[in-house]
């Protein structure tokens, strides 16, 4: 590893000020301590966030949440701000790596990172999620939907950091899903999905988001699924449907992992789950 | 400047160690060439395997994916801890009871997986207990014997 300068700052402007363009910013480290082994990433300092008091906690607020972007992913998993209404968000957090990886990855390290399989990404874009991205001029909000813009690249400027993710307040009669579909347990997906509905006084869809993770070269929306189910009451086949146009929507391609075809098909199966378990929590079943 | 030594202090089964290391340094290479504790293992280096389990204020990592600067202030538990001097601890009785080590490799890094499980879970159920060791790669002995142990000891303490 090439050796670089380790800075451990203990509030937030200091690190912010520290960012230059040689700095790499260091949560979890689970991706980048493995990137500066291999040289792929070969920064002169390390700005080591972890000693900022309060980055790391999930807090109510305006009806929503906001996590803050060093909290981990066990803490995800065990928050019950989050288990309950942003369903889908924990179930992502409980299946990331293994609870080693668990006890040091965070939710901030996850979306910054950019990899299309994020686990936590295809949730909170399904929630509707934004992100706050601070510099030393102040704070910006980012819909998560912008945030991705290609494998390990994100809307985040030079300087930018990732502080904070804001999860809108859960509407009434609203759910949200995740499925996954991995080679062996410890593995990244192969493909994920999360699926959100709302529905109106009547039982039909009001509004749904439906995301697809490692099916593309970002985390993306899948908006011909979205527009089957919406107006639509649930049952088997508007899922299946919906299942159909995500399929569609993917943007799949071959790799080590999986062949277009395969990823395709589970696309198919994982929303068609997703909507399903979205579905059921919504109309208060699950 | 980059390559500077980092003055750390790290407080590793009860004991606190001052040392000056490069900011390269992983927890690993501290434990195993700094302090000589050598019974934490590294297996992949890539935090698949989970030989270098340790415990890291109360949470279990792998120590191979932690920089010794980010343990500065920190409490580290690893195998040479797990005893109480002569007297193993439980986990280590039921391990040799079931004959839950073999080659012995994966054993340091299992053990603290299971004594950091049992430490949020006294009672765990079989299925809690093999997602507890679930980090831990074993080539040898099997998990069955493993997570019969753990169910041994969680009874047992």
């Amino acid at each position: 590893m090439r050796p670089f300068n380790y800075l451990a700052p203990t509030r937030l402007d200091e690190a912010l000020s520290l960012l230059t363009p040689q700095a790499v910013p260091l949560a979890g480290g689970t991706d980048l301590f493995l990137r500066m082994e291999r040289r792929q990433t070969q920064p002169d300092t390390v700005v080591d966030l972890k000693r900022i008091p309060g980055m790391d906690g999930v807090e109510a607020v305006d009806g929503g949440i906001r996590i803050g972007a060093l909290a981990l992913m066990e803490t995800l998993a065990a928050s019950p701000l989050i288990s309950d209404p942003y369903d889908a968000l924990a179930q992502s957090a409980r299946v990331v790596g293994s609870i080693q990886t668990r006890n040091r990855a965070t939710v901030g390290g996850n979306l910054a990172n950019a990899s299309p399989a994020a686990d936590t990404a295809t949730p909170l874009m399904a929630l509707g999620a934004t992100v706050e991205a601070a510099d030393a001029g102040g704070t910006r909000e980012i819909p998560l939907d912008e945030l991705f813009l290609g494998p390990g690249r994100t809307a985040l400027r030079e300087g930018e950091l990732l502080t904070a993710v804001r999860v809108p307040a859960l509407p009434a009669r609203a759910g949200s899903g995740f499925q996954r579909c991995v080679r062996t347990a410890m593995d990244i997906a192969v493909v994920n999905c999360a699926a959100f509905v709302q529905l109106d006084e009547d039982g039909v869809v009001a509004e749904a988001r439906i995301a697809l993770g490692a099916v593309g070269p970002t985390p993306l929306r899948a908006p011909a699924a979205e527009n089957r189910l919406e107006g639509r009451r649930f049952d088997p086949a508007a899922a299946e449907e919906a299942a159909d146009c995500a399929a569609e929507d993917a943007r799949a391609i071959d790799d080590v992992r999986a062949s277009a075809d395969y990823r395709r098909e589970m696309v198919r199966v994982l929303t068609r789950r997703a909507v399903g378990n979205a579905f059921r929590r919504a109309q208060g079943e699950a | 400047m980059a390559g500077e030594r980092i003055a750390i202090t790290v407080t590793v089964n009860g004991e606190d160690y001052r040392e000056e290391v490069p900011a390269t340094r992983s927890l690993l290479d501290f434990l195993r060439d700094d302090l000589a504790l050598t019974g934490t293992k590294e297996g992949c280096g890539e935090g698949e395997c989970g030989a270098c389990s340790v415990i890291l204020d109360g949470r279990l990592v792998d120590a191979c994916l932690v920089f010794a600067a980010e343990a500065d202030g920190r409490r580290v538990e690893t195998i040479e801890g797990l005893a109480d001097g002569g007297d193993l601890h439980p986990l280590q009785r039921a391990f040799a009871a079931t004959g839950a080590a073999q080659c012995g490799y994966c054993t340091p890094g299992m053990l603290m997986a299971c004594k950091a499980l049992l430490d949020g879970n006294p009672s765990p159920t079989h299925d809690e207990a093999a997602q507890g060791i679930a980090g831990n790669l074993c080539r040898c002995t099997g998990y069955g014997t493993i997570i019969q142990a753990v169910m041994d000891a969680a009874e047992e303490s």
